[in-house]
């Protein structure tokens, strides 16, 4: 295995990792006194499965609010494909090709399942309205282009039997499968996923864990997760970045951040005598 | 036994997302249409086309304009009396100001100045959501009404202070003015409602609507996936204030003939219009309509039986259908807070399994 953090390097199994595709400099984000985020500094790499790790309150969540332009920080800059990003409207990051699921589903449930995945490829929708009320011209054939599109995303995803049902009728796992197609159906370069196994049980995890290893695998989308079960965490990402209070506290394989000993402490707690 | 999803498969992309995907709903939708624009203009009467039809298919276009903004959108407008108004001021104005341009393009034209004067007003919906925005709608409808009393120039400073239409045709045939034929009244208000729907259909199946849907569901997630929030909602005012404009100045220009801002477009028509979405059912075409139809004809059917059959007073007839309007609006909320086209989907998911529901 070559230098990590000098970028190109290829992973345990053989997936070729390109060159820097977002860079996080020196981050720091405060809510009025409360610092969430003290000066942290980290990189996702083309074609890697970051994780994102640490006990509850480190700021993780805030950290892919952060990326995905929700919160601004207070210093620091991002970097992303090469230039620097300004501040910018949520809207306005999706359009740069960063999608993201939430911890808690955050799926349109008035809607079908088909239209909430429609609704991933807006940025790829340019028809004038006009063009929509008439149905005629670009606006028809960009719908059937889109479609096209989705139902690779519903063929990928197993999901073609709920295609038409309200989103509000799923249980909770399909719910998270869904809200995970309506990022894919955006084609994003960066792939943002935070907890995508929180509440789930043994097999719904594991076929979580193999819609994102095949995502990573077929679309070579990076994605940067935040999650809790160890597990799953350590047997599926590159490299894994631990935080707590704030702090980043490790970065590296999982198998060095597994022998770091600020990690241990930061999860098991240390003796104070 | 008829209604059959069996057998009627899509092969195509398009053929899924068509209006009617099932061959029974396309058929009955054309039956619906031969029977509105073949046969009904032949048989009606001025009772009917007063009383019952031109005021449904005109709160059919209202009901549409704010099902965009308040059921595809999700931000509350308690202005569209005074929205409506506007159509009809702008239609009045323009009719006395080119007298010899044809309705046709006067009614889409005071559509559109509506649909500007509702984006300007929607613009504190970036602001604030739910009851505070109804508030400020509500400013709207005071502010609106009061500026066509106070300002002369809206109704070319006649002495009563109303607007009246005069009298104009449409390729020969008189629509507005008092010698307006029952069938005429009838068949502009059906060609503007059909055109209407269409356009509303297509917008919210499409990009358009479910960004609107989107924003109404959960902004938030919304803003993340790629809508810009300032666009989503003004051009929901727009869309919706197009239409409620339309429908103001077929009220105005083709119902009422002559028209008083505050008698005619108060808060009581707000209320009325938002009534029927809800009883409707909230983001559906169809339930503008079912709600229109709900809220048109209930008082003319109940006067009907109260006064023609049973032979009781007006005045009592007047109170009670008020009561039992009321009542069963409140019903209407309990057992179906989805509206009437809610009951209809419910309908035909049964009819589709009928009679063999195993």
């Amino acid at each position: 295995m070559n230098d990590m953090s000098q970028g190109n390097y290829t992973t345990a199994d053989g997936r070729k990792i390109g060159n820097t595709l977002m860079e996080m400099k020196n981050i720091t984000l405060r809510f009025g006194g409360v610092v969430a985020i003290k000066d942290i500094s980290f990189d996702i790499h083309e074609g890697e499965i970051r994780a994102i790790i640490g006990p509850n309150g480190a700021g993780k969540s805030s950290m892919l609010n952060v990326v995905s332009g929700f919160y601004h920080p207070q210093e620091g800059e991002v970097w992303f494909r090469g230039e620097k990003r300004p501040p910018m409207k949520p809207y306005e990051v999706a359009r740069l090709g960063i999608a993201r699921t939430f911890q808690n589903i955050a799926l349109f449930e008035g809607m079908s399942v088909l239209d909430n995945i429609m609704t991933g490829r807006l940025n790829h929708m340019k028809s004038s309205m006009f063009s929509q009320m008439l149905w005629k011209g670009k606006a028809e054939r960009e719908e059937v282009e889109n479609r096209e599109v989705v139902e690779k995303v519903i063929d990928f995803l197993e999901i073609q039997a709920i295609r038409k049902t309200p989103v509000g009728r799923l249980p909770y796992g399909l719910k998270k499968r869904v809200e995970l197609a309506r990022a894919l159906a955006a084609e994003p370069k960066l792939l943002l996923l935070d907890e995508p196994m929180a509440g789930m049980n043994v097999e719904e995890k594991e076929d979580m864990s193999r819609f994102i290893l095949d995502v990573n695998d077929e679309f070579g989308t990076t994605i940067a997760l935040i999650e809790h079960d160890m597990g799953v965490v350590m047997d599926l990402s590159d490299r894994v970045v631990v935080m707590d209070y704030g702090k980043k506290i490790g970065d590296g394989t999982p198998d060095e951040v597994r022998n770091n000993q600020d990690v241990i402490d930061a999860y098991l707690g240390v003796s104070h005598d | 036994m008829f209604y059959r999803e069996a057998g009627d498969f899509s092969t195509t992309y398009p053929q899924d997302s068509q209006t009617f995907p099932i061959k029974f709903d396309r058929y009955r939708y054309y039956v619906v249409l031969v029977i509105a624009f073949g046969i009904i203009p032949f048989i009606i009467n001025d009772y009917w086309a007063n009383a019952v039809f031109v005021p449904f298919l005109i709160y059919a276009i209202a009901a549409i304009g704010l099902n965009i903004l308040t059921g595809y959108c999700g931000q509350v407008s308690l202005g569209t009396g005074a929205f409506m108004a506007v159509g009809a001021y702008s239609c009045y104005k323009l009719m006395t100001a080119f007298p010899e341009v044809s309705m046709l393009i006067h009614i889409p034209l005071a559509g559109l100045i509506t649909a500007g004067v509702v984006t300007i007003f929607g613009l504190p919906s970036l602001r604030i959501k739910g009851f505070y925005l109804a508030v400020a709608t509500l400013a709207a409808q005071f502010f609106l009404v009061w500026l066509f009393n106070k300002v002369g120039w809206f109704y070319n400073y006649s002495a009563s202070g109303q607007i009246s239409a005069p009298q104009r045709d449409v390729f020969g045939i008189i629509v507005t003015g008092p010698n307006t034929a029952a069938w005429a009244k009838y068949m502009i208000c059906l060609v503007f409602v059909t055109i209407c729907a269409v356009l509303a259909r297509n917008l919210t199946r499409g990009t358009t609507g479910r960004t609107w849907m989107a924003i109404r569901d959960m902004d938030i997630a919304a803003e993340i996936i790629g809508v810009n929030p300032l666009k989503a909602k003004l051009t929901a005012f727009a869309i919706s204030g197009f239409f409620v404009g339309i429908a103001g100045a077929l009220f105005f220009s083709v119902y009422l003939g002559a028209a008083e801002v505050g008698e005619s477009f108060g808060i009581d028509k707000s209320f009325l219009v938002l009534f029927m979405i809800i009883i409707g059912g909230l983001g559906s075409i169809f339930g503008s309509f079912a709600g229109a139809a709900f809220m048109v004809l209930l008082p003319v059917f109940l006067k009907n039986v109260f006064v023609g059959w049973l032979g009781w007073p007006t005045d009592l007839a007047a109170h009670l259908q008020f009561i039992i309007s009321g009542g069963l609006i409140i019903i209407f909320l309990i057992m179906e807070p989805h509206g009437l086209a809610q009951l209809w989907r419910v309908a035909k998911e049964k009819l589709r399994l009928w009679p063999f529901p195993h």
